[in-house]
């Protein structure tokens, strides 16, 4: 029934290049100089997220423990903390990417809205053991943001998967 | 993991065994970085390896501020022009003047027979980032251990203490803001003499000065400069107004709000002091009798440390106030 609403295309074989790719720009956009904006999304995990539910044989926790070490340390946080978030995020996106991938995306969103709300409060969680203080209820507005970026993203990084196997004239890539 | 082959083919280890092994190993490194702080090595390869990922990301955003440099109207210009003229003439004033008391203090402090006061050295250094985390006020700058920068340092701008180095990486460094959570400066206030600590308050861009009577005299306007007792910041640098003092409350102390002179989060291009941050060493247990000797004994230690090289590092040519009291 559900197929019927949206269609299931059969897809491509992902190219590991291109997921290091798409990580290594999500670190990229994560470097860029936000400063204190609130409700900037952390690219990072939302790509960790997506490959972790697509491709969870190639993107699981060691890909999410060392990309949360890279931004522990330019994030001057404490070592491990991202770590920490990331590998339980991708933990749990591997646990429901059986059931996720049935949906449409929209619906997709709000299956992956808790995993990310959970990482931010790993880290909300750690620093407050270690004398932080509350940052504000604004602090998780950064995972709604990062929600209503899914279904762009899920088009955008399925895009080279859906191309037509044989090249012609009319192909748009 | 994927559509669940039957278990005769090799799958490795489970999800939920690498959930474990990678969450021991997070939270191993969290205690070991926030109780014992020996990771510093980790810390500084891998902040090393990324600096110039930082750079090339850091490299649209320049490009921006590039372009809007480039095309900034001449009037914008000639009207700064004119401002930095008028300050430059009003700052040239206080600086002749500087001079003269300069030499005047030199003087006095030669017939006191207390050591000079050394100039400090300091660099130029611009803001590479500020940190994508909510819970502290920290930003990057663009020097680092190859620039002679060590933890400690005040860092500030052209109107006051911006905060302090505290984690140095070979071509960055990490500055702890003054508003950060629990930052502290010692403090003096201009016009009464009283000395006092400010602490941040994490978020919002107010200190507070905690600790300090009802009475004391501290009034709503008083400017607050470093004391130089601590032996970190030199004394005398601008660091916060006072915007409200609250005596009402039935604590014994004062609730005191300061308002940062320095722009924390306004400007790019700050100065590092390459003060040596070797402090004084801890008083010694205090003998009943000798009491008062040994007060002054570290009084003159602090003296010394503010200006560059603490005693401990020769420790037989005491200065000349203390060998007096002994």
């Amino acid at each position: 029934m559900i197929t019927h609403q949206h269609p299931h295309y059969i897809l491509l074989p992902v190219s590991p290049l291109f997921i290091a790719v798409s990580l290594i720009t999500g670190f990229l956009l994560n470097l860029l100089p936000w400063g204190r904006w609130i409700g900037v999304p952390d690219f990072v995990a939302l790509i960790l997220v997506f490959w972790s539910i697509h491709q969870p044989r190639k993107v699981g926790m060691g890909v999410a423990f060392f990309m949360g070490l890279l931004m522990d340390v330019h994030d001057a946080a404490l070592l491990g903390e991202n770590a920490l978030a990331y590998t339980l995020l991708s933990y749990f996106a591997i646990m429901i990417h059986r059931r996720v991938l049935w949906f449409p995306t929209a619906t997709q969103a709000l299956h992956v809205l808790p995993l990310l709300l959970l990482a931010q409060l790993v880290s909300l969680v750690v620093r407050l053991l270690v004398a932080g203080r509350f940052p504000g209820w604004l602090y998780f507005a950064e995972s709604f943001v990062s929600v209503a970026l899914w279904p762009a993203l899920s088009w955008l990084l399925l895009a080279p998967q859906r191309r037509a196997v044989d090249r012609d004239d009319t192909r748009p890539i | 993991m994927e559509y669940s082959p039957p278990p005769l083919f090799k799958q490795g280890a489970s999800a939920r065994a690498k959930v474990v092994f990678f969450a021991m190993i997070a939270l191993i490194l969290l205690v070991v970085d926030s109780r014992m702080r020996t990771l510093s090595v980790v810390r500084q390869v891998v902040g090393t390896v990324l600096y110039p990922v930082e750079v090339v990301a850091m490299m649209p955003r320049d490009a921006l501020y590039f372009v809007g440099g480039y095309f900034t109207s001449l009037s914008d210009l000639k009207e700064q022009n004119e401002k930095l003229r008028t300050q430059q003439t009003l700052d040239a004033r206080a600086l002749q003047q500087g001079q003269q008391l300069q030499a005047e203090n030199a003087q006095l402090r030669r017939l006191l027979g207390t050591s000079e006061q050394l100039p400090v050295k300091s660099i130029m250094g611009e803001i590479l980032y500020d940190t994508r985390d909510a819970f502290t006020r920290k930003v990057v700058l663009d020097r680092g251990i190859k620039h002679g920068v060590a933890p400690g340092q005040p860092v500030i701008d052209h109107a006051g203490v911006i905060g302090q180095v505290t984690r140095v990486f070979p071509f960055t460094s990490e500055v702890t803001l003054l508003t950060d959570k629990d930052q502290t400066i010692p403090v003096q206030v201009v016009r009464s003499g009283l000395r006092s600590v400010t602490y941040g308050r994490g978020q919002s861009n107010i200190l507070d000065l905690r600790f300090v009577p009802t009475n004391a005299d501290i009034k709503k306007g008083d400017v607050l400069v470093t004391s130089g007792i601590d032996g970190v910041y030199p004394a005398g640098l601008a660091v916060a107004t006072v915007v409200q003092v609250d005596t009402k409350s039935a604590d014994a102390f004062a609730r005191i709000l300061c308002q940062p002179i320095a722009g924390v989060d306004r400007n790019r291009q700050l100065l590092i002091l390459l003060t040596s941050s070797t402090m004084p060493p801890p008083p010694k247990e205090v003998v009943e009798k000798n009491s008062r000797s040994s007060f002054l004994e570290h009084a003159a230690n602090r003296t010394n440390g503010t200006k560059g090289e603490a005693k401990e590092s020769a420790p037989s040519p005491a200065p000349a106030p203390a060998t007096k009291e002994r």
